[in-house]
This record gives structure tokens, C-alpha cells and sequence, in this order.
């Protein structure tokens, strides 16, 4: 884990109340898609950690979505300020547990991971496809980035305002796949546990104290122990999570 | 040069800075970012008779200048404490550990405390009666003078190290609690706890937290902990440990002078990992700006006067 300032290279919005930002700074802590980064910002007292959408040898990229202040606030920064980050934290995907085709699946906000795993994925040799889930039209983000890397993807939205009309899961049942990885609201996943036909992993959610495994704040039990989200996590394997 | 050395009932501290239990877990998470041998000491994580697995999450809280947690004192049980946690703890920790526990019997507090006073490694027994995230737990016991005397002389009856008893802030008069430990054979005290706090999320109308209530901690409870440990050092004759908000060496040095003889830090540690290294780091600094040669020469003296 590396505690430093990093430089913010842009902050714009994608939707109404989500936004990507690209910071500058040390990315040699990263080890795997799926972890994130936890950051300070001026007048709260605990960090915000966000998901690692992305990431090169000098830069992260992050989405977030406006949920509270602090994310609010988070919208105001531009190239003038720098960031107080704690990186890499969590485990993140492991992409060698998948070694056929391979479908990730992204709720809304949970979307942004899948990224960087597609990346990843793709690089080595593996078959991806990808399903995007969203409530309408107008909250969809990173659809053509996602075919840019050469995925295949689909996007579902409840009220059927572009793609299936739907759930990620109305996509899901109709497609071929060997293992599954995904992150995105407690509904999806629970939605997807029911139907899925392969081994796979999830991405948790969950309030952080410390983020990097002290606090015992972000604890959940699975069949193997208990297991931290911030430290252990945020990625369980399907075959451990109790639901 | 400065001397930053105190002496904590008998073992003598290279400097009064110990991070404070439930926020340095057994050290390891620490020991990859600095070296911990750094510090004092640190009270390890919350230990109790049997393995706990906390309360139900969300168990955090953000506040202004602070946070709440009801993590329920999550821990895997005094045995494997002993066979597990502490051998790993000595691998990156050389000095004499606190052992914080906690329980819900005085039976368990005697029984917890019995095993890990054998530990070689255990230099000080920082006994728990004032957790407030636990029902029917802690609370009761360190809410009053009998209870917390009770907790106080059964530990002190099956151990050898020396005893310091953790108070509850959540209490009406600290004074008489604390004077009641003393009398019952307490080493040491250390206060404050977390306070008992409440948040609720406008967007649901409920609690914030699973549990509803948490305690409060951050560097807005610090003036709390400055008037406790002010008005108890100077109603007992053992050693007081102060905390609550602790950020700085600047914290350190004001508790000092409220009387205390060494310094905890917690909630800092969870928002900056390098929070009590900094501080180690600082001290000697802030002890040269403010023409401190001794912290020995300090501790009370905002008693006198």
C-alpha cells in the first residue's frame, strides 16, 4: 500500500451524477483489476474508497458516483488540486481461477472494475463478454469504451430505454460462459446467484472504517471465516459467500 | 536533546505513544508500512474468553471530526490469540505488548486475563469495562464503582502484570469509578472509551449503523478526554493513560500536562496509517518548540495554579 498525494489530470462527468477522474502518481502497489483506492478529501473525516477502473504505468482512472457530500464534493476538484491516496487496497479479481469464456457483469456504479479486469482478460487470450446494467438510457457509461478493447457487450436497462429491456440477468441466461465475474448493487447479485451455471466472483460493497484491514469495520462471514471486505475482499469467490 | 522516555507502572516506554486497541489490530497491517518497534507500545485488539464475530454492518459511521463504530468487539477468542496472533506479533514487534481484554462476566475477565498474563510478550493487562457497543456487555461494569471494583480486584487476583482499567466516558462521575479501581488493586487507568453516539441517514430516516448505537471517537471528543484524565489524575495515585482524539504531538504533549503519563492513539490510526508513526516522529519537535526537556517535567502541570 502506497500513501501519497497524486495529482488530479481531469475530473469530468459521464452521466448526471457520475464522474471519471484521472490521477497521476505511484500505480506500482497495484497488483489486480478489482482493487481500489481510498481517498481523503478536505472537511471529511474518513476516506472515500472508489474503484480502480483503470490504470498505466503513471495514472489510475476512477469512476464515482454522487451518493453523499463528500462525493459532491469530490465534483468540484479539478487539475489544480492533488488527492490524498491510500493505493492499492483489496485483493481484486483473479483472473486465473477463469480459463474459458469469461462474462463480467456490471451493475451501474459497479461497472467501473470491470474494466480494467476486460483489459486484462483480453490481453491474456481469453474470450470476454460483457453486460452492462443500467436503470435508463441516460445513466449509461463506458459502453463503447468497453467494445474499444474488443468485448463483446450487451447493456440492459429496467425501463428499456436502450439495449434488453431488463436486468443484466435477462442477458445472462441466454449466453454461453465458463465463469463470471461481477460487481453491482446486493439485488443484482442475488438476482445473478440464481441463475448463474458457472463458478465466478463477486465484488462487495460495504461502509469502511480504515480500509486496509484494522478496524474490523467492513466484516462479513463467509464458509471459510470471517473475511474483511477492505482486506480479504472486496472480491469473494461464489463457492465461499454466504448469502 | 530531548528525552521523550516515560515509565508506564514499572516498564519504562522510549516514548508515551501506544495506538490504541480495536484500531492497530496485532500490528501486522502496520508492520508493512513502518517499523512498529517505533512505537511505546500498542494495546493489541480487543480479546475475549470465546471467538466473537462483532455486530451485524454497517458498523461505521462518519461524524464531523470523528467517527462511530459499534464493530462489537470482533475477535477470534483467547486461545487463539495465544496460538495464532501473538507468535506473528512477535515476528514484527519486539517490545512488551498491551493486551486488551474484554468481557461480559467477571468470570470471563479473569479467565481471559489469566491466560494472556503468562504470555512472555504481554507487558500490561489493559482490561476493557466500558465497551458501549455491547448488549448487556461492558457497559454495565465500568457505569459503576462496585462493578468496575469488582472487575478490577478478580483480575488483579489471578495475574501478575500490571493491571490498567479502561473507563467508559458514558458515566456521570469518572472520579468515583476511577478511585474505586485504585482501591481495588488497579496498576493504572486509562480513559476515555468512546463516547455512546447515534447517527441517522436522512435518505432512510434510520440509524446509520446496524446496531444503532456506536461509539464515538475522532478528534472532536479530544476536549472530553482532556477534562477526564485532568480531573482523575489528580484523584488517584497510579499512572493514567490518556486518549481521545489524539492526531498530533501537540494532543500528546496537552494530555501529558493534563496529567497523563502516556498517550494513546486511536480513530487517527484508521484514517492515517502512519498517523502514530508521524506523531513518535514529531515529538521531539514539539517538545523543543515548546522548551519541553522532559515529559516527566510536564505531566499535571495544568493541575497547579
Amino acid at each position: 500500500m502506497n500513501s501519497a498525494y497524486y495529482d488530479i489530470v481531469y475530473n469530468k462527468p459521464l452521466t448526471k451524477d457520475i464522474y471519471e477522474m484521472k490521477l497521476k502518481g505511484d500505480t506500482s502497489h497495484i497488483t489486480a483489476p478489482g482493487q481500489f483506492i481510498n481517498i481523503k478529501l478536505d472537511g471529511f473525516y474518513l476516506r472515500r474508497p472508489i474503484s480502480i477502473c483503470d490504470y498505466d504505468g503513471e495514472t489510475i482512472t476512477i469512476i464515482y458516483k454522487v451518493v453523499g457530500q463528500g462525493t459532491a464534493d469530490m465534483t468540484k476538484l479539478d487539475e489544480s488540486n492533488r488527492l490524498d491516496v491510500l493505493c492499492a487496497l483489496g485483493n481484486g479479481f483473479d483472473t486465473s481461477k477463469c480459463s474459458g469464456k469469461a462474462v463480467l457483469i456490471g451493475g451501474g456504479v459497479g461497472v467501473p472494475p470491470m474494466y480494467n479486469l476486460c483489459k486484462k482478460l483480453l490481453a491474456e487470450g481469453k474470450d470476454v463478454t460483457v453486460i452492462l446494467g443500467f436503470n435508463t438510457k441516460d445513466e449509461i457509461f463506458y459502453e463503447n469504451e468497453f467494445k474499444a478493447l474488443g468485448a463483446k457487450v450487451f447493456v440492459s436497462t429496467v425501463d428499456g430505454s436502450y439495449g434488453t429491456k431488463g436486468f443484466v440477468t435477462d442477458v445472462l441466461k441466454d449466453i454461453d460462459y465458463d465463469y463470471f465475474f461481477t460487481c453491482g448493487p446486493m439485488p443484482m447479485f442475488k438476482a445473478i446467484e440464481k441463475i448463474a451455471k458457472t463458478s465466478g466472483q463477486y465484488s462487495f460493497e460495504e461502509r469502511m472504517g480504515c480500509g486496509f484491514g484494522a478496524c474490523m469495520g467492513c466484516s462479513c462471514k463467509t464458509k471459510y471465516g470471517n473475511k474483511r471486505i477492505c482486506r480479504d475482499g472486496p472480491v469473494l469467490e461464489r463457492e465461499e459467500i454466504i448469502w | 536533546m530531548v528525552n521523550t522516555k516515560v515509565n508506564l507502572c514499572g516498564i519504562e516506554l522510549d516514548n508515551p505513544v501506544i495506538p490504541a486497541s480495536g484500531t492497530f489490530g496485532f500490528g501486522y497491517e502496520f508492520a508493512e508500512l513502518y517499523d512498529i518497534n517505533c512505537l511505546g507500545t500498542f494495546s493489541f485488539k480487543g480479546t475475549t474468553k470465546d471467538a466473537r464475530f462483532g455486530n451485524p454492518t454497517p458498523r461505521i459511521a462518519e461524524c464531523d471530526r470523528g467517527m462511530i463504530n459499534a464493530v462489537g468487539l470482533q475477535n477470534p477468542g483467547v486461545e487463539k490469540v495465544i496460538s495464532e496472533e501473538l507468535p506473528k506479533l512477535a515476528k514484527c514487534f519486539s517490545k512488551p505488548v498491551m493486551a486488551n481484554v474484554s468481557g461480559f462476566a467477571i468470570e470471563d475477565y479473569a479467565y481471559t486475563c489469566e491466560k494472556l498474563d503468562k504470555e512472555e510478550q504481554v507487558g500490561w493487562l489493559e482490561v476493557n469495562v466500558s465497551c458501549p457497543n455491547v448488549h448487556g456487555g461492558g457497559m454495565s461494569f465500568g457505569t459503576s464503582p462496585e462493578a468496575a471494583a469488582e472487575v478490577t480486584k478478580a483480575v488483579k487476583a489471578v495475574t501478575t502484570k500490571p493491571v490498567i482499567i479502561k473507563l467508559s466516558p458514558n458515566v456521570t462521575d469518572i472520579v468515583s469509578i476511577a478511585k474505586a479501581c485504585e482501591e481495588a488493586g488497579a496498576d493504572g487507568i486509562s480513559l476515555i472509551n468512546t463516547l455512546l453516539g447515534m447517527r441517522i441517514d436522512l435518505k432512510t430516516g434510520k440509524p446509520v449503523i446496524a446496531n444503532k448505537m456506536g461509539g464515538f471517537s475522532g478528534p472532536a471528543i479530544k476536549p472530553v478526554g482532556i477534562r477526564m484524565v485532568y480531573q482523575v489524575s489528580q484523584a488517584v495515585n497510579i499512572p493514567v493513560i490518556g486518549m481521545g482524539g489524539v492526531e498530533t504531538a501537540e494532543d500528546v504533549i496537552e494530555y501529558i500536562m493534563a496529567g497523563a503519563t502516556a498517550v494513546e492513539v486511536g480513530a487517527a490510526n484508521l484514517v492515517d496509517p502512519y498517523a502514530s508513526f508521524a506523531i513518535v516522529k514529531n515529538l521531539p519537535d514539539v517538545m523543543n518548540k515548546y522548551g519541553i526537556k522532559n515529559l516527566n517535567d510536564i505531566k499535571g502541570c495544568a493541575h497547579n495554579g
